[in-house]
């Protein structure tokens, strides 16, 4: 993952947002910044359905898709599309305040994940077993801020039982939030409460039949959001490139919720929240 | 295979590798360290000394011929990012470290101190996933010397041993796993042969320590964690906090909800100081981490915490907490520095600790009893420090809390001061603090964060305090507890500060401005405009030609200058964590530096300007 010296076009990088229509079609690559150990996203097999994404992407656009790896972390969006080294993310959330944001493309849950043969059947935050199993939670660290299910466990006093996983994991291991899964399958946890397109897939992969829920009853942990509209994300600015994807996410609906679907992605319909707006 | 008496905590120590551990050539382990700082022509480590005052005995630049500075002579680092170093001076070299970035990360160079003539350059061979996966910007704070030895830590978790005369790797020891989080940005310290290293990277789940190294051959001596059972935090019957509530077993664990410690933060990414004569290192320890805080119910020991330790064994001899249950990121990671102050008609031996969440501590080093903690600067989330039990008072009204929006924190997440080094005149008996004056907001609205995508976080929003200025420059007197004169500035100050025996202090602003300063009314004598703001630290030292000089890398970055050196989007006002709202006109002043530079007094009184060439 040598990444260093990847950009030969950092100028050109940032004169895309000035581009017309024209000159952006004459451009062969779709840049596009990427975690290459971050299933069921992205991987440097280009394995993920954002990568397979790109693919679907560049093929309406004419292009081939390039790639400038870099993980998924406090920094990712500072060195790899701000500097100019690759022009899209393919999953961001719907207004997020680093990038522009395209229209989002689905919309998924936190969900429960439990083995089928332990018939514990959870969907409801305020299920009294949960007091009692033994949960686990990705954890985030970042500004002391952990996923919505974690904190809406620890408003209810349920803490003891909670056990965390680096969302960021051993970066030498492959995917490391699939540890959380593997706990389930493994019997270490009794549940899983995990980001939906994490849950979905790993249990689609599980050797041992799991059994993947949205989380329900988190009304009262408001603002606390636990659905989310997920988006394509450009630079500030770079309105031509967000109005073409926008163009492809209306034509392909179908195709992409396809896609989606055979990587397991739990998707939900009802409008949520936009999350981390701040214009 | 490393030293006797290994405790099974050293089993726990991953991967250790000593790669070259051929350097056995001196027997005599006997410092030269404690000689070179009685020599106010070297500054032989980052705080100059082992009291961290950052005190030069040099008086040539004074309050009447400051006007007189010149640049002497610059030096490039070779990379634009955050250059928060200490350059080092031993022997008329001076040795000065990069930041992680650049073609070669972390490289040291060896110069000479009068000319600047470049001797070597040494560039460790980092692993390639640091950049990638490392947490916040990439500084480095500075070298350590001993024994004709340059000690680095690289940010990838290496503590090397280099030749000073001729820039050879002689060892280097892994300590941590980049691949975990974990990180290395402080500037080692000896102690009697021993090399003390603590790591960073407390957000991402790292359970903080101090680790001892034999300067010799780079084996580890003893790691002292900062949570869990008290045989890894080296806490045995010798421990004798003041405080009852630090007193019990296994403290370390049972303030945390079930294992909550085993990846509980209280990193050591600051300072350490020592006393000679109590044989005490002190260090203070970063927050608990990575739980938010309605999942780590209790105190969280051991973190935010100052130890006393035994700089032999590691074992601890007392500990004191700053802030029990931190809820605002208040690291407390801030030097202590070592003075003897008469306190109401008698001698005591202090430490100074100027806190990230707003008070100056003045603590007896022995004991670890606080004497006397008083606001430095506006403090609203905390109601102050209870100096019977020695506990801080929280302010409910001012608690984060999901769900509720809190306006008008103070102080903000990084603290009235953050890891930039105060100094400590013994002439003036002023302690010179360079610190930030931010307030925050949570904000309750569009909170979550979504496993797998980029990070949406909490709307932290920080902003300029009360006055409507975010840095200052000023003086406190530990003895009245009260601040004597102040320097407001538009942005944090970020820069570490100088005091000599010329009664004169320095500093370096964000808007590129370096200062100096009198330093018995804070009137400024001089200031030269450079080309990046400054986070550095500057220092003094004697040349071979006997003049003094002053030496400051110029280079802006770190947490705050993240802005304007990577390009985070400054109309975004809670990017880095939410730094960026209060720095966001940054780029209008500075973009990224690594320029060294090196000034000296010039002009009326007839010295030379200019060098003649060296040979």
């Amino acid at each position: 993952m040598r990444l260093r010296n990847s950009c030969p076009g950092i100028a050109l990088g940032f004169l895309v947002g000035l581009a017309t229509t024209a000159a952006a079609a004459s451009d062969r690559e779709l840049r596009v910044c990427a975690d290459p150990n971050n299933l069921p996203f992205s991987n440097k097999a280009e394995a993920g359905f954002e990568n397979r994404l790109a693919t679907m992407v560049a093929e309406h656009f004419g292009q081939q898709v390039t790639y400038t790896w870099w993980a998924q972390r406090r920094g990712f969006i500072r060195n790899t599309l701000k500097a100019g080294r690759c022009d899209v993310v393919m999953g961001v959330p719907s207004g997020y305040d680093l990038v522009e944001t395209t229209k989002p493309y689905y919309r998924s849950s936190y969900v429960f994940v439990t083995r089928q043969d332990r018939h514990l059947d959870l969907s409801s935050l305020l299920d009294p077993r949960l007091h009692h199993l033994v949960i686990g939670v990705h954890l985030i660290g970042d500004d002391g801020n952990n996923p919505p299910p974690a904190q809406a466990l620890g408003d209810q006093g349920i803490v003891d039982n909670v056990r965390g996983y680096s969302i960021y994991g051993d970066y030498r291991q492959a995917d490391p939030p699939a540890r959380l899964i593997e706990a389930v399958e493994s019997g270490s946890l009794d549940v899983a409460a995990a980001w939906g397109p994490l849950g979905g897939y790993f249990a689609q992969h599980s050797p041992v039949p799991l059994t993947v829920t949205p989380i329900r009853d988190y009304e009262r942990f408001a603002p606390q959001q636990f659905r989310f509209a997920i988006a394509m994300g450009v630079r500030k600015g770079d309105d031509a490139l967000r109005d073409r994807l926008n163009e492809f996410i209306d034509e392909h609906w179908s195709e992409i919720t396809s896609l989606l679907r055979s990587y397991g992605v739990p998707l939900v319909d009802q409008p949520v929240t936009v999350s981390g707006g701040h214009e | 295979m490393l030293v006797r008496g290994l405790t099974p905590l050293l089993n726990r120590i991953p991967a250790i590798l000593c790669a070259c551990c051929a350097m056995l050539s001196s027997a005599s382990a006997q410092s030269d360290l404690a000689s070179r700082m009685k020599d106010p022509g070297q500054w032989p480590m980052a705080a100059r000394d082992y009291a961290n005052t950052r005190y030069s005995e040099l008086d040539q630049i004074n309050a009447s011929n400051a006007s007189r500075l010149q640049l002497a002579w610059t030096f490039s680092v070779g990379a634009d990012r955050g250059q928060e170093a200490a350059p080092l001076v031993v022997d008329g070299t001076m040795y000065v470290v990069g930041p992680y970035a650049g073609p070669y990360p972390n490289r040291v160079f060896a110069l000479d101190a009068t000319t600047g003539e470049l001797k070597w350059s040494y560039a460790p061979k980092p692993e390639p996933a640091a950049a990638g996966v490392a947490c916040c910007d990439v500084v480095n704070r500075g070298l350590a010397f001993d024994n004709g030895k340059v000690f680095l830590n690289t940010l990838d978790n290496h503590t090397v041993a280099i030749d000073a005369k001729t820039g050879k790797e002689l060892w280097h020891t892994k300590l941590g796993e980049i691949n975990k989080g974990e990180t290395i940005t402080m500037a080692p310290i000896v102690v009697k042969g021993k090399i003390l290293v603590g790591n960073s990277g407390g957000e991402l789940g790292v359970r903080g320590w101090v680790t001892a190294l034999d300067e010799n051959t780079g084996a580890i001596a003893w790691r002292a964690y900062s949570t869990g059972p008290d045989k890894d935090v080296l806490i045995g019957d010798d421990f004798k906090p003041f405080y009852d509530n630090l007193k019990g077993q296994d403290l370390g664990v049972k303030t945390w909800p079930a294992d909550r410690w085993q990846v509980g933060g209280g990193t050591v990414w600051g300072w350490i100081s020592y006393d000679p004569d109590l044989n005490l290192v002190y260090y203070g320890t970063a927050n608990p981490s990575p739980w938010n805080a309605n999942q780590r119910s209790g105190d969280n020991l051991w973190s935010t915490t100052i130890f006393a330790r035994d700089p032999d064994t590691g074992r601890a001899k007392w500990a004191y907490q700053i802030n029990p249950h931190d809820l605002f990121d208040h690291d407390e990671i801030n030097e202590n520095v070592l003075v003897d102050l008469e306190l109401n008609g008698r001698p005591r031996k202090v430490l100074i600790h100027p806190g990230r969440n707003g008070y100056m501590y003045v603590m007896d080093r022995a004991t670890g009893e606080v004497i006397s903690a008083d606001a430095y600067d506006f403090v609203n989330s905390y109601k102050g420090v209870d100096l019977k039990t020695g506990k801080i008072i929280p302010n409910e009204e001012k608690t984060p809390l999901v769900g509720k929006t809190v306006e008008n924190i103070c102080p903000s997440a990084p603290g009235a001061k953050d890891w930039q080094p105060t100094a400590w005149s013994p002439r003036t008996k002023l302690l010179y603090v360079p610190h930030q004056h931010l307030c925050m907001s949570f904000k309750a609205s569009q909170v979550g964060y979504i496993a797998g995508t980029p990070y949406v976080g909490a709307d932290v929003d920080m902003y300029a305090g009360p006055g409507g200025y975010r840095g200052e420059f000023m003086a406190w007197d530990p003895i009245a507890r009260r601040k004597v004169w102040e320097i407001h500035e538009k942005l944090p100050v970020w820069s570490g500060a100088l005091v000599t025996a010329g009664d004169v202090a320095f500093y370096g602003t964000m808007d590129r401005l370096f200062k100096v300063v009198d330093a018995k009314d804070g009137h400024v004598l001089w200031q030269f405009r450079a080309g990046s703001g400054f986070i550095g630290q500057p220092i003094s030292y004697r040349g071979s030609d006997g003049q003094q000089y002053v030496a400051i890398l110029s280079g802006v970055g770190g947490w705050p200058g993240v802005v304007a050196n990577a390009e985070v989007d400054p109309r975004v006002r809670n990017g880095a964590l939410g730094f960026t709202g209060a720095t966001q006109d940054l780029p209008f002043y500075t973009a990224g530096g690594s320029e060294l530079l090196v000034f000296k007094l010039g002009g009326a009184n007839g010295e030379d300007t200019s060098h003649a060439p060296s040979k």
